[in-house]
């Protein structure tokens, strides 16, 4: 796709729609469920026209538009192994256009670009063992690759998966949680920052986990999803574990305007997030004075 | 291709004729200087003119482009629904006349960017209807000019037709069939012959020394004298002397970033969703939902900007993002120039004067 040294198997080409040519025209997708899951966070099934499958890899994002308020990128929650005529966001109220994104109901029509960006390379993943450490909304975003790892689980080896919320009342996903909790095949553990008087489990942030795991560098992969301050103690972590930092995979965010590599605003030093990211290895990252 | 002799008497026939099947523009004569906007008379044209306050990317780029167009309705509180139609703004057959050799350098880089990797149809539906007339400059525009350093004094192949001014006459070389077609259907020009061709030679090689150089290092240097400046105290200073005013990407020729905005009409449920030219320079530029800004500071902004000019773009599309051009300089209001900068760069990392 770009005239870069990248790793293009994790790349996908956008979609087409009515065959028009312009790269901005979002195609007409339809809200098919609404899902609230916490104060901040819904859930949204999105059905595109005509059948189409979205065609992501994990760690992809897509642009989307309500046309009059604006365009936001927003990373994809499904994983491709459950992503046929629907896909799955989660959404977090946080300005204008999320706000009313918030106040949509099923049947609304939204649009959608995409996908884009480069996703993690799950075809190199396979056989390795699989560390995520999630901070917040960044559950979301990994679940593209946790539900990947889960649906091919005979491909990967462990699946650890830690996460950090700062309250109980943030916790995303507490149906989903409890199965990995029963399931003896994902090694989960959850921990907040602020406990309520409900909360009986770990209390502190997500490094305090990383002293319960014990993981083989020789064949694990991380990946950190959050928010930028979280990742400059989790690669400590992961480090301290013995992984190299090419082993260590994260999600940048960025002002994303265009999702083409043209308009400049999520541009980190010379390279252009929306392309060459949202997922970079800790090696990349060291490479960037602009990384966090 | 070919070169052609064009009597300057014959031009404003030449453009006239143009007139009736294109729109043509070109340096003219404004309250505020040089400026390119439409001939309407020929006489309005001005070939041997220095420097306009904004290069002819406004013609390549608008500066508010419409993306498309949308309905967004609810009838009866019933579902949102959305009509979206591509809206291709100013697609015409257009002319450009009298583009000095650095701007035919940013004109090169942008249809770079807008090619390569996504193809910017907007872009690129319009940037085939233009025809680009250059003109060999042969004095610098003033002092602010820097083009000798940047390596764009002479004219780089984009160019449908490239004039230069022999006195009483151009030359005239043909870069493309469509512009030796444009030339050969509406002027009346003879076929240059050999000794033409000998006076060409003489012409260019003597505006040489006309231009001086300005920068410590040669070009070549900048991208390595840039990662080695990276945490100069320089960008400091210059962070606090910037206004963050955005004149310098505004008048730049290599500069296209931009921001989407979604305009409504006065019903609210229909508009356009358009593009309209950015600046890094602004405050805004890199923050992000929840507040977190990846270039707080006027230091980090301007140092990007530099950056960018030196290094990122070169290292994204292989050429260096600045035409020597001096508009940024002739636009600052506190006198932050490239030259100056890369100088003083080049004198805190203490490096030998480059060749």
């Amino acid at each position: 796709m770009l005239h870069t040294t990248q790793n293009l198997t994790t790349t996908t080409t956008p979609l087409r729609y009515d065959g028009h040519t312009s790269v901005f025209l979002p195609a007409v997708a339809t809200i098919e469920e609404v899902k609230t899951e916490t104060a901040l966070e819904k859930i949204y099934t999105v059905r595109l026209p005509r059948g189409q499958n979205l065609g992501h890899v994990p760690g992809q994002f897509v642009m989307v538009s309500i046309p009059g308020v604006g365009e936001a990128p927003i990373s994809v929650m499904s994983s491709p192994s459950r992503t046929g005529e629907t896909f799955k966001l989660c959404i977090r109220n946080a300005g204008d256009l999320t706000g009313l994104i918030h106040r949509l109901q099923p049947g609304d029509e939204i649009g959608i670009r995409g996908p884009f960006g480069r996703g993690f390379p799950v075809a190199q993943f396979r056989g390795k063992d699989i560390l995520v450490a999630a901070g917040g909304l960044g559950l979301a975003p990994a679940r593209s690759l946790i539900d990947e790892v889960l649906d091919n689980r005979t491909s990967f080896g462990r699946l650890i998966v830690l996460y950090g919320a700062k309250n109980p009342g943030e916790i995303l996903f507490r149906d989903v949680l409890a199965e990995w909790e029963k399931r003896d095949d994902v090694e989960f553990m959850v921990t907040v920052d602020r406990p309520d008087d409900a909360w009986s489990g770990h209390v502190g942030v997500i490094t305090t986990l990383f002293e319960h795991i014990e993981v083989n560098p020789y064949k694990t992969i991380a990946v950190t999803v959050g928010p930028p301050v979280m990742y400059r103690f989790v690669t400590v972590e992961l480090l301290g574990k013995g992984l190299t930092p090419e082993q260590i995979w994260m999600s940048f965010e960025r002002r994303m305007k265009c999702g083409i590599g043209k308009c400049g605003h999520c541009q980190v030093n010379h390279r252009y997030s929306c392309q060459e990211g949202p997922s970079w290895t800790y090696a990349e990252a060291l490479a960037f004075e602009e990384a966090l | 291709m070919s070169l052609y002799i064009l009597s300057k008497e014959r031009l404003p026939q030449f453009v006239k004729a143009l007139q009736g099947k294109y729109r043509v523009v070109g340096p003219v004569v404004t309250e505020t200087g040089f400026a390119f906007d439409d001939i309407t008379d020929p006489a309005q044209l001005q070939m041997d003119y220095t420097t306009t306050i904004l290069p002819p990317k406004k013609y390549f780029l608008p500066q508010r482009e419409v993306l498309f167009s949308y309905q967004n309705k609810r009838e009866n509180g019933g579902p949102q629904r959305l009509e979206m139609r591509p809206v291709y703004q100013d697609v015409q057959p257009t002319v450009i006349f009298g583009v000095h050799t650095c701007d035919m350098n940013g004109i090169m880089l942008y249809d770079k960017v807008f090619s390569e990797g996504f193809r910017d149809e907007h872009y690129m539906e319009r940037r085939e209807q233009i025809y680009v007339i250059g003109i060999e400059c042969l004095h610098p525009c003033d002092e602010a000019s820097f083009c000798k350093d940047m390596g764009t004094l002479t004219a780089p192949p984009i160019y449908d037709l490239h004039m230069t001014d022999a006195g009483d006459h151009y030359f005239v070389d043909t870069g493309t069939e469509k512009g030796e077609r444009l030339l050969l259907d509406n002027a009346y020009v003879k076929m240059a012959e050999k000794e033409d061709i000998q006076r060409l030679g003489q012409v260019l090689s003597s505006k040489w020394p006309r231009f001086r150089m300005r920068l410590k290092m040669s070009r070549d240097q900048i991208p390595s004298l840039l990662t080695l400046g990276y945490q100069a105290r320089l960008w400091q200073e210059l962070g606090e002397r910037c206004l963050a005013c955005g004149s310098c990407t505004n008048v730049c020729p290599t500069c296209f970033c931009f921001d989407v905005r979604d305009e409504n009409d006065i019903t609210l449920q229909g508009g356009e969703r358009v593009r309209v030219w950015d600046s890094c320079q602004l405050r805004e530029f890199a923050l992000v939902a929840g507040g977190h800004n990846f270039r707080e500071s006027k230091a980090s902004r301007v140092r990007h900007r530099l950056m960018r000019k030196g290094k990122y773009i070169k290292q994204v599309h292989g050429l260096i993002g600045c035409t020597g051009c001096g508009r940024c300089e002739r636009a600052c209001l506190v006198n932050i120039t490239i030259p100056g900068t890369l100088n003083a760069l080049h004198e805190e990392m203490q490096l030998e004067p480059g060749i």
